[in-house]
Parts: C-alpha cells; structure tokens; sequence
C-alpha cells in the first residue's frame, strides 16, 4: 500500500523522535542517577509525533514557543543536543547560557522563542510574536503550544479574540496529555473537547490524534496554510499522552498503570517504525544503525556538558540589562 | 515538646479553624485530591469534603478572584497559591480590589481573606520560579504580610490570621522549608501579627531577618559567636506591620545593624527599616546600618550563580564584620 509521505519523511520522523526521546531518557538519568541537573524537569516523552508532524508542516523560519515542557521543541527546531544537554547541565555552554535550565529553552536563531514558566503566559506571547511576523508583512506563521492545563487560563481568551480580531498569522497548538500536574481535563472544566474554546470566537478548530506523526502533520499543514494566506489562526486540540510524570518528583497516584501501558501500546515511534518496515523504506539494520548513531549523539552531549565550564560568576548580573551604563545596587 | 514539620503545623492551624468556623474553606490548585502539591493539605479533603477543600483549575485569576468576592459575602477563605510566583496573575485582584474595598466602600466592605503559599527561592528554579515577593506586597496599603521561619511561629501566626484578622493577609511560606521540624505545643495557641521574636541575645550588632534567611542569620550569628562577637539575631516574623520597636530597642544596646533578606535590593524590607532606624535612632548608630539581600537580578539556573544570588553565611558574617570596624 502505498504511503501518503514519502520514505525520507518517515525516516526523518523516525530519526527525530528518537532523538527527542533518548535525549529525555537520557537527561533523566542523569538528573536521578548522577544529580548533574537540578530544578523542574519536564519530559517529553510519548509526546513525540506532535514535534514530528509540526516539523514536517512548517518552514524553519516559523517561530515557535512553548512552555516549560521543551526540550524536544528546541531539539526539533534545531538547536545542538549538546547545548540542550550542557543547559540542562547549567553549564556556559548551554542554549541559555545555564540562565535558563530545563524550563526555559531557548534558541532564536533556529526560531525557538522557548521556555516558559508561568503556565499559559505563551498564548499571548506568542500572539505577540504573531502580530510583529504580520506587522513586518514577513511569510512566517507562529506555532505556540500550551497544554491542557493552561487552556483554562483566562489569557487564552484574551489572546484568541485579538488574533480573530487581528487574523493574526498564529496556530495555537494545545497538547492534550489529559493531565495538568496530577488534575484530568474533565476534573478542570464543563467544556472537555477544549478545541471548542474556539467556538465562541468563530475560530477554526481541529481535534487531532496527537500520536500520529501523519494526522498531526495534515492538521499543522492545513492549520499553516490558512495562516499564511492571511486567513488567520487555528486552534487544535492534540490528544497526546506524557508516559513520564509531571516532572521527575510525581508520585502519579492520579492514573493507573494500566492507563500509562495503554497508550504506550499506541507509541507514536513504533508507529513510524512499523510503517518505515512494511513499505521497506529501510531494513531493521538500517534503523538500528539510526539509533546507534543517536545513542552517539546523546552520550556525546553528556560528555559535553560535563566537559563545559560553569558560567562565570560575573553572570550573575549579566543579562539584565541591554542598557550596559547601569549600576547595579550591589549592599 | 512534640516536634511536627512545618507542612503539618500548616495543616494544623488550617483544619483547626475549619472545625470551629463552617465559613472558613480552602481553594487552589491541586489542594484536595492531590493533597496538595507540597503537601501542606494533605488529608483535608478526606475530613472535610469538596465543599470546603476545593481544587481549582489553573487560573489564578479566576480563583483568586472568587475568594475576594467571598470573603466580601461573609465567607473567610484561604487561598492556596502553588508559589508565590503565580499569585502575580491575580495581582489585579488583590492590590485593586481586595486592599481597597474598605477604603473605596467608605469601611462598609472588608475582605478578610488568606492567601498564602510557597515564596523565594527553591534551589536552581531559575528565573520564574524564585521571586520573593514581601516587599512587593508589603508596599500595598489595605494588606497585612506575614512571613514565618518555622513551624511554630507558622501555625500560631496562620491561626491568627484566618480567625482573627479582618484584613487580607498574604502569608509567605517557602517550599525548602515544609519539611523542616520544630516544637508545636499539642495546646491550642495563637501568635499576633506584628510582634518580632528575638531569637538569640545579643551586645554587639542586631541582625534581623525573616523565613529561611533566618537560618543564614542564626548561623551567622554561630559564626562570630566563636570569634568572639554577640550578636541579637531578631525574626520579624510579620512584615507588615513592621515591628521596628523591637528593632530600634535592640539597636539602643548593639548599635549596630545588619539585615538579611531574600528581597532585591530596591526598596526592599531592608531599605524601610533603614529608614526607619536612621530616623528613630539616628544618636544610637555607631556604623551605617548594612544589609545583605538577592542579586539585582533575575535568579539564573546554574548552580554557582544561584548560590551568588541569594545571601550565604559566609557573606553575612563578612559585613557583620565591616560593621564591626569600630571595636576592631
Ligand atoms: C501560572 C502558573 N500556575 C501554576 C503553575 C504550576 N504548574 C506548573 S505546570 C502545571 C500543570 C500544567 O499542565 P498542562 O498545562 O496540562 O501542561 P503539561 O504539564 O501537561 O504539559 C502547573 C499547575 C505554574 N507554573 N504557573
Ligand atoms: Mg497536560
């Protein structure tokens, strides 16, 4: 049968979540195992073919901005796993400079406007990186993704009128995990289909199977399109599934087991897999060569890190100010 | 005495109040069936149900919004912020509606309200995560601060506030602190607002501080005890209003002082009690009055500069020390 994407999208979204999610198990590791990192930690993990199918929907220069769940969205714009890792590392060499940390990714020259930690805050940002792309009358359209949680804060309300109001070149992404810390969707709201938020705004909106490397990519597509035409922004509702907890110290007693292994059984990588084998885009030998080859990048970006130096500590007071002719109120 | 952490002296003074009065309910997100996201609340819901153990989604806005409007119809909530850092959503509703609902309703409408939560810093959180927030709210008038640095000073002074104060309260916790264990009497006791314990006597400098940075203080105080240098260590406990009496009482004795705190610099508790030290007891001072506070700068990730940011033992005994220049 044959495959609506071609074999080199596949393979591409195969090499892509892999990295993402032996980059995540990795820093994991290193986070419990070794206490290299420190602070907030918020996997990726299952969460994978959202990354992959917006990658394939889009143009490198579209902005994109999250939350603080991010390490796979700098991954997949671009950014070197080994500034990821040595960010995590808190070390000079990070994408932030070891400013930021887990939660706050960054990366403007691959268009990764980050890595936000106050939940919701990047609907409106990102409305903002919307608004100067039309101002600048440039062709880019902004991905801004939030989750579930955050779809029940009030700027979400505030920012869709204004890109209606605006037809902003937007895309407003919410990765449905079904959980926002240890509360589920139906526990947060009358509404549960939260695409329908869009409704009271006339929106256009889409549900989409967010473990779906393909039916992600044909909803951003469309999504993009109609943006970049002038017609305005999107709302799409992913439903996805995070197999990690909230952060590395959830005890998950909100959500069975049996829960974590059904959508495991749906694992958007093994998806990609089977479908790389059926159609003999590549032999089981050249898949494992991939991984062998992302191994190598992830256990070289730990090296990385732990070879990097620690920013030094005039940086406390660096990067507050553009303006260098401050003096800081130092006792 | 029984030893208890702070979590559960929290906890205490929260079901304690909720047994004696049907109006007092808490809300915030995760309270109830998550027992809380630092555990704080940990059984509430099991004992007094969803009516009053109320999780919220997250829209702090919204939520807080509901508890001010509450507490105007004769209820008196407390409201949960995960940290304090989130509480900055609902800012509009607590400096433009709750601290001037007596003022604009000519004393017709008061909003005695709690809020309260995880403030500061909490290890590397980076740069949203680790605001310390009294001065901030302390500057608001219409809205009393309070700012506990263990469990029992916590649940005497949350007591208070939830049963006996008619004013909001913003009470200022700090997640690296819910585990610590301290004496709590089993015996039912309340702690006023604005009253300064002096933690340690002292002849030769006053070092004031309040929540974790008393521990700095405390330590510090260790430090100079072995070189030979007593100093008071005061803990202000409540922020607003400020006990200066007490400060300016000890500063009649030591002459000299040094603030500890987690606040930036600009305008910051320190820069008040400055002011009002100077100007009360300007004939007391033998050295300009010192302090040690954050960096002027959002707090980064990496650990080194984390640690810079925030006042350290080693730092505070250093400008003891400079204060000390006259008896050298
Ligand atoms: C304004 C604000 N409130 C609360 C928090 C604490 N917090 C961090 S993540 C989170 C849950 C968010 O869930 P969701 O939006 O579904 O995103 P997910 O973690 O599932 O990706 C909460 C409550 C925060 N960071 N910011
Ligand atoms: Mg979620």
């Amino acid at each position: 049968m044959p495959t609506k994407f071609s074999k080199e999208t596949y393979l591409y979204w195969y090499e892509l979540m892999q990295l993402i999610r032996q980059f995540e198990l990795k820093a994991e590791e290193m986070y419990k195992m070794a206490g290299k990192i420190r602070g907030f930690f918020h996997a990726y993990v299952g969460q994978e073919a959202i990354a992959a199918g917006c990658m394939t929907a889009t143009q490198h220069e579209d902005p994109f901005i999250t939350g603080y769940r991010d390490h796979g969205w700098a991954l997949a714009k671009g950014t070197p796993p080994n500034a990821c890792m040595a960010e995590l590392y808190g070390k000079a060499t990070g994408c932030a400079k070891g400013k930021g940390g887990s939660m706050h990714f960054f990366d403007v020259s691959n268009h990764f406007y980050g890595g936000h930690g106050i939940v919701g805050a990047q609907i409106g940002t990102g409305t903002g990186l919307a608004f100067a792309e039309q101002y600048k009358g440039t062709n880019n359209v902004v991905l801004c993704f939030f989750g579930d949680g955050a779809a029940r804060q009030g700027i979400l309300h505030e920012s869709f009128n204004l890109a209606m109001l605006w037809k902003l070149p937007i895309v407003y992404i919410c990765e449905n995990n079904n959980y926002a810390m240890g509360t589920s969707v139906e526990r947060t709201s009358n509404v549960i289909d939260i695409y329908k938020l869009a409704d009271a705004y006339e929106m256009p909106a889409d549900m989409i199977d967010g473990m779906t490397a393909e039916a992600v990519h044909d909803g951003v597509a469309r999504a993009v399109k109609r943006a970049r035409e002038g017609g305005g922004p999107t709302l799409i509702e992913m439903k996805t599934y995070r197999y990690k907890g909230h952060s590395i110290s959830d005890p998950q007693k909100y959500r069975s087991k049996e829960e974590v292994e059904e959508y495991k059984s749906q694992d958007p990588i093994q998806k990609v897999l089977h479908t790389i084998l059926e159609n003999n885009f590549a032999t089981q030998a050249d898949l494992d060569a991939i991984d062998a080859k992302i191994a190598g990048i992830v256990e070289e970006s730990v090296k990385f890190a732990e070879e990097s130096p620690w920013p030094d500590d005039s940086e406390v007071l660096k990067d507050v100010y553009v303006d260098q002719t401050i003096v800081f109120d130092e006792d | 005495m029984r030893t208890i952490a702070f979590r559960e002296a929290l906890r205490e003074a929260m079901s304690e109040e909720m047994r004696r009065d049907e109006r007092v309910f808490l809300m915030g997100e995760e309270v109830a069936e998550y027992n809380g996201a630092y555990k704080v609340s940990q059984g509430m819901l099991a004992e007094f149900g969803p009516k009053r153990v109320i999780d919220t989604p997250i829209a702090e806005l919204g939520f807080t919004a509901v508890g001010v409007g509450a507490a105007q119809n004769g209820l008196r909530p407390i409201v949960e912020f995960m940290t304090w850092n989130f509480a900055v959503l609902a800012l509009d509703q607590i400096l433009n509606t709750a601290s001037k609902m007596l003022a604009m309703s000519g004393g017709q409408i008061s909003c005695p309200i709690v809020f309260r939560g995880g403030n500061g810093s909490a290890g590397q959180l980076g740069a949203q995560h680790s605001t310390a927030f009294e001065s901030l709210y302390a500057n608001i008038p219409g809205i009393k601060v309070v700012s506990p640095s263990n469990p029992y000073d916590a649940k005497g002074l949350l007591k208070q506030a939830i049963r006996y104060e008619e004013d909001p309260v913003m009470f200022m916790e700090s997640e690296v602190l819910y585990g610590e264990k301290g004496e709590v009497p089993e015996d039912e006791y309340y702690i006023p607002l604005g009253k300064a314990d002096v933690k340690k006597q002292g002849r030769d400098v006053t070092i004031v501080s309040f929540n974790k940075m008393m521990k700095v203080a405390l330590s510090a105080a260790a430090e100079l005890e072995k070189e030979g240098v007593s100093a008071e260590v005061i803990d202000l406990r409540t922020i607003k209003p400020l006990d200066w009496h007490t400060i300016l009482e000890s500063v009649k004795k030591t002459n000299r002082l040094v603030i500890v705190e987690e606040q930036w610099p600009f305008a910051s508790i320190s820069s008040e009690i400055t002011y009002r030290i100077q100007k009360e007891g300007f004939d007391y001072l033998d050295a300009p009055i010192r302090r040690i506070t954050s960096a002027d700068a959002p707090m980064h990730y990496a650990p080194n500069l984390a640690a810079l940011a925030i006042p350290d033992v080693a730092r505070t005994v250093k400008l003891v020390k400079d204060v000390m220049y006259t008896k050298k």
